[in-house]
């Protein structure tokens, strides 16, 4: 984790792309900068009307033009995903991340302390222990038998 | 009829076809209709990785639908066919008797003018459609299924500026 000290106007540098269906790029970037200022570090794309061809050009572009060493995009079955596997087969220096949620970029976006890489799998991590529920009682709760809804 | 959906659309499997439609339509199995898909490995790979464990995918050349297409339709889960492409597809309607299409995703390319948010056509395209018409084939515009169908004579008459 870096410094969150650190000026929020420090020069900044991509440091990932973030593509997804419609706004959700956009939608969760710009929370990971009304919360911590970082947003700079992320290049967004968004699918909406590309043809899958268009938007695997528009990602290779992306890491081209920015140097970007991770891609987070949304669904396991969305075309930015499906871009992604296809320009992994030969870029295979950058790390696609598919299920992105906010705490996840919000992990990354604070990392500016080391690489990319390193804070991707970090961020992948926090990203994934973040899902949590409460309450709904035995429905609300199948993976704690017994037990009133999850922990929070 | 087991095939629950025939569509084209230029991204194939993607979040539209396996979520959008594949849950409401507790959709058991896609056909991926494609004359360079189903000859490469790798292509038929990027597909499955993008379908949920419980969905099978099934690839096939345009020529081999009409002789495979009555086992899918009498299989007892519902199903989605695909074409990537508006010629594909013609030739199913002409050779194995699909008779209802649904434009789903047909992206911006350099000969082709907008219709609608996701339909573009170039001439050629829309004459196409026009002959799956003749021959039977109903054929609507609806990206998801919480959008209404657009008629075929409708899109064709849409400008960029609609829907």
């Amino acid at each position: 984790m870096s410094d969150p000290t650190s000026p929020p106007d420090a020069p900044a540098t991509i440091r990932a792309i973030v593509a997804g269906h419609s706004d959700f790029a956009d939608g969760l970037v710009s929370a990971v900068h009304a919360i911590t200022g970082r947003g700079d570090v992320y290049r967004t794309i968004s699918a909406r009307n590309l043809s899958g061809a268009e938007l695997e050009e528009t990602l290779r572009r992306a890491i081209d033009e920015t140097g970007a060493q991770v891609v987070f995009t949304d669904l396991q079955a969305g075309s930015c995903t499906m871009a992604a596997r296809r320009v992994s087969r030969d870029r295979d220096d950058v790390l696609f991340v598919c299920g992105a949620n906010l705490p996840m970029l919000l992990d990354f976006a604070l990392a500016a302390d080391t690489t990319p890489l390193e804070a991707a799998r970090h961020a992948i991590e926090r990203g994934r222990a973040a899902i949590t529920s409460v309450g709904g009682g035995d429905a609300g709760a199948p993976g704690a038998p017994g037990g009133p809804g999850g922990r929070s | 009829m087991s095939i629950a959906l025939v569509r084209i659309d230029d991204r194939l499997i993607h979040g539209q076809v396996v979520v959008g439609w594949g849950q409401p339509l507790d959709i058991g199995f896609i056909v991926l209709v494609d004359d360079v898909v189903a000859t490469s490995e790798w292509e038929q790979e990027l597909y499955r990785m993008g379908t949920p464990p419980d969905m099978d995918v099934y690839f096939h050349a345009v020529s081999e639908v009409g002789e495979v297409l009555p086992k899918y339709e009498a299989d007892r889960r519902a199903g989605i066919l695909l074409t990537g492409d508006i010629d594909s597809m013609l030739r199913l309607v002409r050779d194995a008797g699909v008779r209802k299409v649904n434009l789903g995703g047909i992206h911006h390319r350099g000969d082709r003018k907008q219709k609608l948010r996701y339909v573009f056509l170039s001439p050629e395209e829309e004459d196409r459609l026009r002959e799956m018409s003749q021959l039977g084939a109903t054929v609507t515009a609806q990206d998801v299924p919480a959008a209404n169908p657009v008629e075929l004579e409708d899109v064709l008459r849409a400008r960029a500026a609609t829907p």
